[in-house]
């Protein structure tokens, strides 16, 4: 018998809302196999296990790290490990104002990034140019990538970027296999000068 | 004795004489003008004479006067006397169709950035500076930002209205 008992009183934890498995894909199941799409099951896998580069360039950067940090745990949504190496990373968290002589490096680094790729401009200033409507602030970082989400707020708190992020996930968990490869993905793509 | 700004008057006028002028304190620190062919001269005097020995370039900037003919671009340079701890602030003139100014960067090498910045947003041209271009803003803008040309935001936008914000 240990001299002190903790929680005395112990309270069940209710994980039935709070922990949840990734849902199957609709299909066929039947005794020992269980058919779907392809794409649905490359989406599965991708939206679980994104790998998020930051662009952290100010204070939306900074909420990033709350975003991060284990108080609201980026990684609870299969985003566990963020590189910071464009090559192996999915998706781009575009986080703070872009100034005109950074697009370029910005769009360097878009260009790096390994297809499949999505973008995230978090707050205003990657969004719009935010309050800072000035020659040397680029207008949007959508004037020089294709952005897939936008988060607003100056700066969003670590709640609207896990929203955004979430937003994220749906568009990866539901993006076509072909998609990358269509005409129209092609035009968009061309139409940022990116081949 | 120590170096005072009166001390430095005078020994500018007995150097220069009535080519340096505007004379003014504000805030304990003196500030003068000279003409703009005068400004290496008057700085390498400065650097130079025994008891005035302004050896640090604090900051090099300039202003935009757009209603005074014939001057609207003012350079200024913000000396600092190290061992007596004594500032002063320097300034030249030009007009905006000849923006020549001589470099200083011959006299003080952290004139360099300095004089490219100040051409990167007033576009002054420092005449003899090693490598006048940009180093701020991006190269290929074509104007000088901080001249007061510009309205500060485009008058006509009507999606920063009040009314857009809720406001209206």
């Amino acid at each position: 018998m240990r001299p002190v008992r903790f929680n005395i009183h112990p309270k069940e934890a209710e994980i039935a809302d709070a922990i949840g498995m990734g849902k199957a894909p609709d299909g066929v199941t039947g005794d020992g196999f269980f058919a779907t799409q392809l794409s649905s099951v490359v989406g599965l896998a991708r939206k679980n296990s994104l790998w998020p580069l930051p662009f952290a360039t100010s204070c939306c950067g900074i909420e990033f790290m709350a975003t991060m940090a284990s108080h609201y745990d980026l990684s609870r949504f299969g985003s566990e490990r963020v590189g910071f190496s464009p090559r192996q990373c999915d998706l781009l968290m575009v986080m703070g104002t872009i100034a005109k002589k950074m697009a370029p490096v910005l769009r360097q680094v878009y260009i790096q990034m390994a297809e499949p790729r999505w973008v995230i401009a978090v707050g205003a200033c990657a969004s719009s140019g935010g309050i800072f409507d000035t020659y040397s602030v680029l207008q949007g970082i959508d004037q020089v990538i294709p952005v897939d989400v936008y988060v607003p707020g100056c700066p969003p708190r670590p709640e609207a970027i896990i929203d955004g992020f979430m937003k994220i996930q749906d568009l990866v968990g539901q993006e076509s296999i072909r998609r990358r490869n269509s005409e129209q993905y092609k035009t968009l793509l061309n139409s940022y000068g990116i081949q | 004795m120590s170096l005072n700004n009166e001390i430095i008057q005078e020994k500018l006028i007995a150097k220069f004489g009535d080519q340096v002028g505007q004379f003014a304190i504000s805030y304990g620190m003196l500030s003068f003008e000279a003409p703009k062919e005068m400004n290496l001269k008057v700085l390498q005097f400065l650097y130079d004479e025994p008891g005035l020995e302004f050896t640090f370039l604090t900051d090099i900037c300039a202003v935009n006067y757009p209603d005074q003919k014939g001057a609207e671009l003012v350079v200024v340079y913000h000396l600092h006397n190290l061992k007596e701890n004594v500032r002063v602030r320097f300034s030249v003139s030009t007009s905006l169709d000849n923006t020549d100014v001589f470099t200083a960067t011959k006299l003080f090498e952290s004139a360099n950035w300095m004089e490219r910045e100040t051409y990167d947003f007033f576009g002054i041209n420092f005449v003899g500076h090693p490598n006048l271009k940009r180093i701020l803003n991006v190269d290929e803008m074509d104007y000088f930002p901080l001249r007061k040309e510009f309205p500060l935001e485009d008058q006509t936008r009507i999606d920063k209205d009040d009314e857009m914000f809720g406001r209206g």
